[in-house]
């Protein structure tokens, strides 16, 4: 009986949190390499809708992006209806064509061809809103455009 | 002289700063959406001559403000429309077009290069269903792709996509790129929408 309680008598050893460092480090970079600074903090709801027949953008200095949605809790004043966002304001139909224009001034000029629109839009905006985005973008003939959506089936979503 | 031994560092406070920097780079980190479906839109030039094209070639697709779905004067689900669309396009009525598949009706689509879907949406029609739709009509135009890569160079198109796009891709990108125009070429996305 005396073997078993000689291991007994020093208690439970603490358990080695040496590691731990090493374990949290690994995390933090993980996260850092993952992380994309926002460029524009959103004043709109942006639930995008899903599709699965989805391409990659890549090159993503080439990506002019528009927003639109319904104005977000902390903006109800400026209404229900969906909005459009470009850069850190909301903006009317009208100011796209500006937009653009500052866009590909912004950029050198043999990548101006490239420039693809990403449209992120809320799946819960009307058509009309972005046909008129859409014309604007043809007067100003930024034909590329992209329907941002998340990867998933189409079906049984609501 | 009495060496003296240099006291240990302690490190027990290491773990809680790296902890602080990972909860602030978790509360930060938004992985974005970067995909898409790519479209391009129509050039403003206005052009004055009609283009005739015949009633049968075309494959007319509305969605009305209550997100209801009316194809070739016919109300359909949105679960059928891929199938729909993949019938008129690989019709082949003229046969003209030996790869076709299709059922070869005289009234439906000639050829796939002259058939062309018409999308037409009114103003209230929510952005969500007209992105479902979208998805379904390019999801036929892939899986035609796909089988006609598949039967021609025996992988599908959206892998040759891929290895194109791949920059550790070992094979002969000039060649690849060759057949991917060619079965463009084949079933060309001829995706038109009303204003």
């Amino acid at each position: 009986m005396s073997k078993f309680k000689k291991k007994k008598d020093g208690g439970i050893p603490a358990v080695n949190t040496a590691a731990l460092p090493d374990i949290v480090f690994m995390l933090l970079f993980f996260f850092m390499v993952a992380t994309v600074m926002r460029q524009n903090t959103l004043m709109i709801e942006n639930n995008l809708p899903f599709a699965d027949q989805v391409e990659k953008l890549d090159k993503k200095d080439l990506v002019m992006y528009i927003y639109a949605g319904k104005p977000s809790e902390n903006y109800k004043q400026y209404g229900t209806e969906a909005k459009i966002q470009l850069n850190d304001k909301f903006a009317d139909v009208g100011e796209i064509a500006a937009f653009i224009a500052a866009e590909r001034a912004s950029k050198r000029e043999e990548l101006i061809p490239f420039l693809t629109t990403a449209l992120k839009v809320d799946k819960g905006a009307n058509m009309g809103l972005i046909g008129d985005i859409k014309q604007e973008l043809r007067k100003v003939n930024a034909l590329k455009i992209n329907y941002t959506t998340k990867k998933g089936s189409v079906f049984g979503r609501d | 002289m009495a060496k003296r031994a240099s006291p240990e560092v302690n490190a027990g406070s290491m773990a809680d700063i790296a902890f602080l920097l990972l909860i602030f780079f978790l509360v930060t980190t938004t992985i974005e959406t970067d995909s898409g479906i790519n479209r391009k839109l129509p050039p403003m030039e206005d052009s004055d001559e009609d283009v005739i094209i015949k009633e049968k070639n075309i494959f007319t697709v509305l969605l009305n403000g209550k997100d209801q779905l009316l194809v070739e004067d016919e109300l359909m689900e949105l679960k059928d429309l891929r199938q729909a669309a993949k019938e008129f396009l690989d019709n082949g009525g003229d046969r003209s077009c030996d790869y076709c598949a299709g059922a070869k009706d005289p009234s439906s689509s000639d050829n796939p290069d002259k058939a062309i879907i018409s999308l037409k949406n009114e103003r209230e029609t929510t952005y969500k269903t007209y992105i479902a739709v979208q998805n379904e009509l390019v999801a036929a135009y892939n899986e035609l792709r796909d089988k006609r890569a598949q039967s021609l160079y025996g992988k599908p198109f959206k892998e040759m996509e891929a290895n194109y796009n791949d920059v550790n891709w070992p094979g002969n990108k000039e060649k690849l790129k060759e057949k991917i125009e060619q079965i463009k070429l084949d079933y060309p996305q001829k995706l038109s929408e009303v204003q």
